[in-house]
């Protein structure tokens, strides 16, 4: 129980994927307009991180090797296209705000990484820990993030009007700038709060597809 | 001609790929700390998102919509992109060594490159026919190459300047790049198409 937990909490802050492991930055950035569209893409992503860590590790000693990235990657796309089409259903106009990046989920690197360097390796409880905690540290930091920028830029946080017009909102936050801006000032302070270096990442080193592809390629 | 000059532009100034639209983020904070890689990297997405935008059209027009697969889009665009990349580098290899030389080492990293599958997707989205997604593709393709080149020049000054130590690297680049997105916002409204 106790390790179930480590897999579980690791995600949240130690490896948190947007903070540390610098994951998925596309989605991150273009969709945390609002707080509830974070929210949105952070349940998404994590439904389908959910559903591809399960299936991963209950195929893991079937799958061989070599093509074991295009295979992740079918049982990826598959669950996406099964929370667009959920999402189309249900949520329409949630799927309207984030649009293209719901099948984008396919190339997020946070989903590709989990399953190459947990799923693959570890039984199905384990994966469920580790994919619900990694979701939740996703979740948790776009909500953040979508939070901080709703506030400057419109004034707002879900929805509700929290300035009362008092203060003119920097319509700026909303819009693509303030999203770097904003990202940039909370990894820095989350690195002076944890007291960690700098991410040293970047090189998209973490995200295994690149890797394994270029592995293969080398061979 | 006009319009076409039209759409290059617009693609590249006004909605950016990269600043404007959020696709291609990694890439762009992955390759551009030294001038040399990013124009590489540049030079095959351009490429490889001018051929994925031809190919996924015709997958979606004569093998999706006929058979009424749509919701396969996703996985068989995700698929047709990776199985892209491998043709090119197979053919680059084997024939254009130069090229192979130079592009090489980039295609790889471009499968899980959003950008590409995103343009693939924006074209039907977006309902273009054949020419117009071809010309579409090579557009973000450049788009991200104007990006990412004015960013690796930023960086390379970055590396010398005194930053706060927490803020060092990413996060700085990050706060640099919503500069960068900032001045690309005065370009807002300068073409239609």
């Amino acid at each position: 129980m106790k390790g179930l937990w480590k897999e579980f909490a690791k995600g949240l802050i130690k490896e948190n994927p947007i903070f540390v492991l610098v994951l998925g930055m596309c989605p991150t950035l273009a969709v945390t307009t609002s707080a509830e569209n974070g929210l949105g893409m952070g349940v998404a992503a994590t439904a389908v991180l959910l559903g591809s860590n399960i299936v991963i590790s209950m195929l893991r000693k079937v799958i061989p090797d070599k093509v074991r990235i295009p295979a992740y990657i079918t049982v990826i796309a598959g669950f996406v296209t099964i929370v667009e089409l959920l999402l189309k259903a249900y949520l329409p106009s949630l799927d309207k705000q984030l649009g293209i990046f719901i099948p984008l989920i396919v190339v997020n690197c946070i989903i590709l990484a989990r399953a190459e360097m947990f799923a693959s390796k570890n039984g199905v409880v384990p994966s469920i820990a580790d994919a619900l905690g990694m979701g939740l540290g996703f979740t948790l930091s776009l909500f953040i993030l979508g939070s901080v920028r709703e506030v400057l830029g419109a004034g707002q946080i879900l929805g509700f009007d929290i300035t009362g017009g008092a203060v003119q909102p920097a319509t700026a936050f909303i819009l693509p700038a303030g999203g770097f801006l904003v990202l940039g000032i909370l990894m820095g302070l989350f690195n002076k709060l944890t007291n960690k270096k700098t991410p040293t990442v970047t090189d998209c080193a973490s995200c295994p597809l690149q890797c394994g592809v270029s592995e293969e390629v080398s061979k | 001609m006009k319009q076409i000059i039209f759409v290059i532009m617009g693609t590249i100034l006004v909605e950016n790929f990269v600043l404007q639209k959020f696709l291609g983020v990694c890439p762009f904070l992955g390759v551009s700390k030294k001038m040399d890689s990013a124009v590489g990297m540049s030079g095959a997405v351009v490429f490889v998102m001018t051929l994925a935008s031809a190919v996924t059209w015709a997958v979606n027009e004569y093998l999706l919509v006929p058979n009424e697969l749509e919701f396969l889009r996703t996985i068989s665009f995700i698929l047709v992109v990776a199985a892209l990349v491998q043709f090119v580098e197979i053919i680059l290899k084997r024939f254009i060594k130069p090229l192979y030389k130079s592009l090489g080492i980039y295609l790889p990293l471009i499968t899980t490159n959003c950008a590409v599958l995103g343009v693939a997707l924006l074209n039907i989205q977006r309902t273009y026919g054949f020419g117009m997604s071809v010309l579409y593709g090579f557009s973000a393709g450049l788009s991200f190459t104007v990006a990412l080149i004015l960013f690796s020049g930023i960086r390379e000054r970055l590396e010398t300047a005194d930053v706060p130590e927490s803020f060092k690297g990413l996060p700085i680049a990050l706060i640099s790049a919503a500069f960068l997105s900032l001045a690309f916002m005065g370009f807002q409204g300068l073409f239609a198409f």
